[in-house]
């Protein structure tokens, strides 16, 4: 790696020669406080709190838009750039309303964090707050133009790194708002209800919509009979909103905080997402050994489903007809669990713990999410609701012990659990289709080819002679490349180049989803996909097919994959959506 | 969509501008002068068949028409009459013609009357600070200009 010797504050120090000042200053142990900056995105500088100077000049540079170069000095912190940042600070809150208490970004907010480190007191700019209205239009996060200090973040995000271009800059000077084109709602906009905006919002201005007082009312309904279920991604990052490391498994703390808080039955996703792969699995090998489009394409990420829907039209025969884990979870416990406990499913109220924005949006998206006769799923809560919650209701969730999900819809295999993180569908998938064709269970089921963090990854696996060719994408906007393959293959009238493609729309996966505790970066992307990769390696059971509880409800139940009932509970259907519905 | 784009058709001439334009870098900005040009105005129909031609988003296109003040994303009146604000004509009482023309017409600024004939529009500086305060309707250019020409200027165009 190439490096340069640098001095900041005096002091020479050698760094990687593509670091901007903001990293060198940080790989010496010092912050230089910013807003708009955010390492999973192209420094921009628009906040101006990141200001540096630059020794034996009198210039002052921003901290994240300028690159390292040998022998530079930097001067970080003096009066002069304190009392210039403080008054940025000012400038910023003279346009932002003041009600931090009643503001869901509360003790997490940057700017609070920057206006009590800086010991804002005074207020000596005129006020002059926007008037724009909230945009409450999607089921899944609301905007709150008010709040927004126009660093930019959520553009940025939405545009380069989901590439869905929902949000945009609008207007000029103190009319500067973020907003769709042609005063459109979000709902009538292209967004795919990732929530990556709400993620990467330093700031109140777009967050998830809250529905924790849904789960209260259900909970202390006797009528009701609640269930609930946990993403694989939410137990290796809840942990970190109660101080601890993330990517700490607490899957038995969550089980226990869910039925403290009233739920009456706690299922896992991770089931689920067991019964996902014995579904999906069984199509592909159908499509790879007797015919059928090819590549076949993952669908259990709601935001991709949407952006495909509206993007990738044209991909809809290749898209695998398996609903989402959720969704499969939410149809067995109003058919199955109801069946089998003798419970009127009308009075069950089934929940779901996601780390994801678009599930809100995924359990009314079309008429196969009512396959039980009912509404399958009645709720979707993200982690930082469920922290919320267990922090509100007196839980000392560190101090938990770990219980254990009940039967017969909550036992889990390590293949399940991948679910979670890119490339982990793919894998999950690949160690039942191995079986599928061959009889027996891969001879190392880890499969590394297709593991990392690289946005797109592509391999080659070996069926006992049958070369699979898989291509795993992450980040919506890194999904065109592979996708445009296949069209230009389909075009030629050649072989297409992959047979199973895995997409998920956020960076890194589920685990960096839109409703997973702020702050998110690709460290701690790493360590939460380490924590769920240890959850698979610690598992008995590593494959779907082997999961007993699997093996018994298509015994007792579904019959076989893809047998009619199957069809009818856990597989969907998918329609053309316009980019711009108005 | 539901405005499509066969609800808007390019003249010839400004189809071959964006083919021409088409890969250039800056393309947009040129393109949707031409646009305005044939239009007026940047009708939403035709940025969103922009969009398709050139394939940009069309959050890129509301950015840039929303940012520069000379993009109209409403379709003006027949007569769109500029009230200079320029700082000359600006000291010269530029925003009390438009206090008047607003009282006169019954429009606010960048609103159309009812037949469609008039609009108001303030502009920056349109380089005839020695006539402040100044108005502009089409290319006529009215210098000099106090409360009571109004109803008369008006009525010239009133045909």
């Amino acid at each position: 790696m190439e490096t340069v010797n640098i001095k900041i504050n005096g002091q020479p120090v050698q760094v990687p020669a593509d670091y901007n000042v903001l990293q060198a200053a940080k790989r010496m142990n010092i912050n230089i406080p910013n807003l708009c900056y955010h390492p999973d995105l192209p420094a921009w500088a628009a906040c101006g709190i990141c200001v540096v100077k630059m020794e034996n000049s009198p210039k002052m540079v921003r901290a994240c838009a300028t690159p390292v170069s040998e022998g530079m000095g930097i001067i970080t912190h003096d009066p002069e750039l304190h009392a210039i940042r403080k008054t940025v600070i000012e400038l910023i809150l003279s346009t932002h309303p003041d009600d931090c208490l009643k503001c869901g970004r509360n003790g997490s907010c940057e700017l609070q964090k920057l206006a009590a480190d800086y010991g804002i007191r005074e207020q000596p700019y005129e006020i002059r707050l926007q008037d724009i209205p909230r945009d409450e239009s999607t089921p899944s996060i609301i905007l709150n133009p008010e709040k927004c200090i126009k660093c930019g973040r959520c553009a940025q995000v939405c545009q380069k790194l989901q590439g869905v271009w929902a949000l945009e800059f609008v207007g000029r000077g103190d009319e500067t708002r973020i907003a769709p084109a042609a005063n459109l709602s979000l709902d009538d906009s292209p967004c795919i209800k990732c929530g990556q905006c709400s993620a990467h919002c330093p700031v109140g201005a777009i967050f998830e919509r809250d529905e924790t007082e849904m789960f209260l009312n259900a909970v202390n309904d006797p009528e009701k009979h609640v269930v609930a279920q946990i993403a694989p991604a939410v137990r290796v990052a809840i942990g970190e909103a109660f101080e601890m490391e993330p990517g700490t498994i607490c899957t038995g703390q969550t089980y226990a905080a869910l039925r403290r808080l009233g739920v009456d039955t706690v299922f896992d996703t991770n089931f689920a997402a067991d019964l996902t792969i014995m579904e999906e699995a069984s199509e592909f090998v159908i499509r790879l050994t007797k015919g059928g489009e090819l590549p076949q394409i993952t669908s259990c990420c709601p935001a991709w489903t949407d952006y495909m829907e509206k993007f990738y039209t044209d991909m809809i025969p290749n898209f695998s007809t398996a609903k989402s884990p959720m969704m499969m979870q939410g149809a067995m416990t109003k058919t199955y669990y109801a069946e089998k406990n003798g419970i009127d499913p009308k009075n069950i109220y089934s929940v779901a713990i996601m780390p994801c924005t678009a599930k809100k949006f995924e359990i009314t998206r079309d008429e196969n999410m009512f396959s039980s006769g009912h509404q399958d799923m009645d709720l979707v809560l993200t982690t930082r609701e469920l922290s919320r919650l267990i922090k509100a209701n007196g839980i000392d969730f560190m101090s938990l012990p770990e219980e254990e999900a009940d039967s017969l819809i909550g036992a889990y295999s390590g293949a399940g659990t991948l679910f979670g993180n890119t490339g982990g569908v793919m894998e999950a998938a690949l160690r039942t289709a191995y079986n599928l064709v061959t009889g027996e269970n891969m001879e190392d089921v880890n499969v590394h080819v297709i593991r990392g963090m690289d946005g797109i990854r592509k391999g080659e696996v070996d069926i006992k002679g049958t070369k699979v060719k898989v291509a795993v994408a992450h980040g919506m906007a890194n999904v065109s490349e592979i996708l445009e393959e296949v069209r230009e293959a389909r075009k030629n009238n050649e072989e297409p180049p992959y047979h199973f493609i895995e997409v998920m729309a956020c960076r890194g996966g589920c685990i960096a989803g839109g409703g997973q505790p702020y702050s998110t970066t690709d460290n701690i992307r790493d360590k939460r996909i380490a924590g769920l990769y240890k959850d698979d390696a610690m598992s008995v059971v590593r494959c779907s097919h082997d999961n007993p509880e699997i093996k018994y409800i298509y015994q007792d139940f579904l019959d076989k994959p893809l047998s009619e009932k199957s069809h009818h509970l856990l597989h969907t259907t998918y329609q053309y959506r316009p980019i711009y519905k108005k | 969509m539901t405005v499509t784009n066969e609800d808007i058709s390019f003249s010839p001439d400004l189809t071959d501008f964006i083919a021409e334009w088409k890969e250039k870098p800056g393309n947009l900005i040129m393109i949707l002068h031409k646009v305005q040009e044939e239009f007026g105005y940047i009708p939403r129909a035709a940025a969103d068949k922009v969009a398709v031609l050139i394939d940009v988003p069309l959050a890129k296109i509301y950015g840039v028409i929303t940012f520069y003040h000379f993009f109209k994303l409403e379709k003006p009146g027949v007569h769109n009459i500029q009230v200079c604000l320029g700082t000359a004509c600006y000291m010269k009482g530029g925003s009390n013609i438009i206090d008047e023309l607003q009282s006169l017409l019954g429009i606010s600024v960048n609103e159309v009357t009812a037949d469609g004939k008039f609009s108001i529009e303030g502009v920056r500086c349109v380089g005839c600070c020695g006539l402040a305060p100044v108005l502009v309707i089409g290319n006529e250019v009215f210098g000099k200009v106090t409360k009571d020409q109004l109803p008369g200027i008006i009525a010239g165009f009133n045909d």
